[in-house]
């Protein structure tokens, strides 16, 4: 039975699940925020979150939601107006120093040193950190192959797509194995290939250990890849939690799209009726053409929506008709959106 | 999953390198300074001729050409010889350190790496000055065998040559610092405008071409002269490479670029956190 459209492959959610630390945190906030000069409202409002480590966080939010000031925060690139944050454990405002040894950044826009190669992009980083030149050289030649740049190290990265160009960048951060990697927005621009290609290396560095803060205004990558996802809007923390709890905590409502060929003398409004008599149905609804043929009927239930597909499939055979195809609809992070802030995100 | 990211734990948590000891943050300095010097080395050739141009044109024109004329008093090319190797250095430290930063604050971003790498923020505005003094040395030392090459001889005194050195490394390091005032307070949409009105008043009005205490005569000129950094380099040159051109006192020279560099250093360090940091 095909799952609900924002479950699909996910390339994360097969992955063993990372052993939870129950120490100190990997990320740690405290009531931070951000008011920038001039501004008449703070960016960020007073937000407290922790990610565990191991954990690949989701940072979802509109444009302008205090995502990026946060990344900028953590990534001791913007000077909190008041608040703590810790990463892996160091003080971001006190000891920037300090915390960007233990930090990787993947930004948003290409920020390569077009003036060197591939290679050269990656050893350089990892010079800036104190990585030894042996050790450099064998991690530079792993995380090429790794990412898919092995076969043109010596090009500038001008030469390269936008999805290669994202791969190297993330590639540069792990040159130094951040405890924590920061991605602002990583599959913006992405074709569906390159996106896809992120998300596996993202899954991977999560079964690797590694903790990953992400931020996305993308409900599918949000939902696929992060254990755990913050909603955030207009600079406060709406919700925080799974995404599966984050939907099961809103609504019971779920969805069951029915595709039913019914013999000539079948009668929709019949069937329909005695769908709606159903106890866990409290709505029905034609999805085509109502005097078309097959029907495809979309049934709203509580609860456990695998339930009620018994009782749905019998209905429609009492009415003689034939149940072909039944696609169960889980509400997804988008309508939690929309639920919490009362618009669509994008 | 095999590879790199299962890297041995370090400090940091899983995943981290073990850091080095003795790893501090004047290292990654000198990383990102080695980082210029590669880049600057591969392309040396195409920067010696970028540095070199203007003034090696100056030279030519007014210590060969109008002097072989007869436009030029005889002794003109000892006025102007150290006047423009001070002109090599600030301009060349001046040009080193504003358009990089203009173009990496704006366009490409490429600063962002090394503003994340281990060092304090203000370790990349000093290794960007540094980085551009040293070309500015290189720059205003190629002008000694050139100025050989078109004028035949030039003014020097090898008891003066170490006040010489300090004296081009203090210019170097003050055209840098102004470089770093103009690549980080002008907007990169206003840097063309910007580069044409600075830099055309700084050349003309840095004794590089005449020695300062003649202008009596030109007593506005003077003044405008006395506020330009670049005059005391220009002026402090000839005093210690000279005999018989009038010039300021060489202390004055040193005290005045010195008290230049550390004003216009500082305000421009603070122009590179004000772009650096949110």
């Amino acid at each position: 039975m095909p799952a609900g459209p924002h479950h699909g492959s996910a390339p994360a959610t097969g992955a063993p699940g990372p052993a939870r630390a129950t120490g100190r945190a990997a990320v740690e906030v405290v009531e931070l925020a951000k008011r920038y000069p001039k501004a008449a409202t703070e960016s960020l409002a007073g937000v407290s979150f922790r990610v565990e480590q191991g954990e690949v966080f989701g940072f979802l939010g509109p444009n302008g939601a205090g995502k990026t000031t946060t990344i900028g925060i953590l990534t001791t690139r913007i000077r909190p107006t008041r608040g703590r944050a810790l990463v892996a454990g160091v003080d971001v405002v006190a000891d920037p120093v300090g915390a960007r040894r233990v930090l990787g950044v993947v930004p948003q826009t290409n920020n390569l040193d077009r003036s060197l190669s591939v290679r050269q992009n990656l050893l350089f980083h990892a010079s800036y950190h104190g990585v030894p030149r042996a050790r450099r050289q064998r991690l530079a030649d792993e995380l090429l192959e790794q990412f898919g740049l092995a076969d043109r190290p010596e090009g500038r990265p001008d030469e390269f797509s936008g999805g290669q160009i994202q791969r190297m960048m993330i590639a540069r951060a792990l040159m130094h194995a951040p405890a924590v990697l920061f991605l602002d927005e990583p599959s913006t621009g992405l074709d569906p290939a390159a996106r896809l290609f992120l998300w596996e290396r993202v899954a991977e560095l999560r079964s690797a250990g590694t903790t990953v803060v992400i931020t996305t205004h993308d409900m599918d990558e949000a939902a696929t890849l992060s254990d755990r996802v913050a909603i955030i809007d207009h600079g406060t923390l709406l919700a925080l939690d799974t995404p599966a709890a984050l939907v099961r905590g809103m609504t019971d409502e779920r969805t069951l799209d029915c595709t039913v060929e019914p013999e000539p003398s079948a009668d929709p409004e019949a069937l329909d009726a005695a769908l709606r008599a159903l106890p866990t149905v409290h709505a029905t609804e034609r999805l085509d053409d109502p005097s078309g043929t097959p029907w495809r009927i979309r049934v709203y239930v509580h609860g456990d929506a695998a339930a009620s597909v018994a009782p749905v499939a019998q209905l429609v055979g009492a009415a003689g008709a034939r149940l072909t195809d039944v696609r169960m609809g889980e509400p997804n992070l988008e309508d939690v959106f929309i639920h919490l802030t009362g618009r669509a995100l994008r | 999953m095999s590879g790199p990211t299962g890297a041995p734990e370090g400090p940091g948590g899983p995943g981290t390198l073990p850091h080095l000891p003795h790893w501090g943050p004047w290292r990654t300095g000198l990383a990102i300074l080695r980082r210029d010097l590669f880049v600057t080395g591969r392309e040396f050739p195409i920067f010696l001729a970028q540095v070199i141009l203007q003034p090696l044109f100056l030279l030519f024109v007014f210590g060969k050409v109008l002097a072989e004329l007869g436009y030029t008093q005889p002794g003109y090319q000892q006025v102007l010889f150290p006047g423009l190797v001070a002109l090599a250095a600030v301009l060349t430290g001046l040009q080193s350190t504003a358009l990089p930063l203009v173009i990496e604050f704006s366009y490409s971003n490429e600063i962002e790496d090394r503003l994340l790498a281990p060092l304090p923020i203000g370790g990349v505005a000093v290794e960007k000055v540094v980085f551009a003094a040293l070309r500015a040395c290189v720059a205003a030392a190629v002008m000694f065998p050139i100025g050989i090459w078109i004028l035949g001889s030039i003014p020097w005194h090898a008891s003066t040559a170490p006040g010489v050195v300090v004296m081009i490394v203090l210019g170097s390091l003050l055209g840098a610092a102004m470089g770093l005032i103009l690549g980080t307070y002008v907007p990169p949409n206003r840097i063309n405008v910007t580069f044409a009105l600075v830099l055309t008043p700084l050349i003309f009005t840095g004794s590089s071409q005449y020695p300062w205490p003649s202008l009596g005569r030109l007593r506005w000129f003077q003044v405008v002269s006395a506020l330009n950094p670049m005059t005391y380099v220009s002026e402090g040159l000839r005093a210690l490479m000279t005999t018989g051109v009038p010039h300021l006192p060489t202390w004055l020279c040193f005290v005045v670029a010195a008290g230049y560099l550390i004003v216009l250093g500082l305000v421009g360090m603070l122009g590179f956190l004000r772009r650096a940091l949110g």
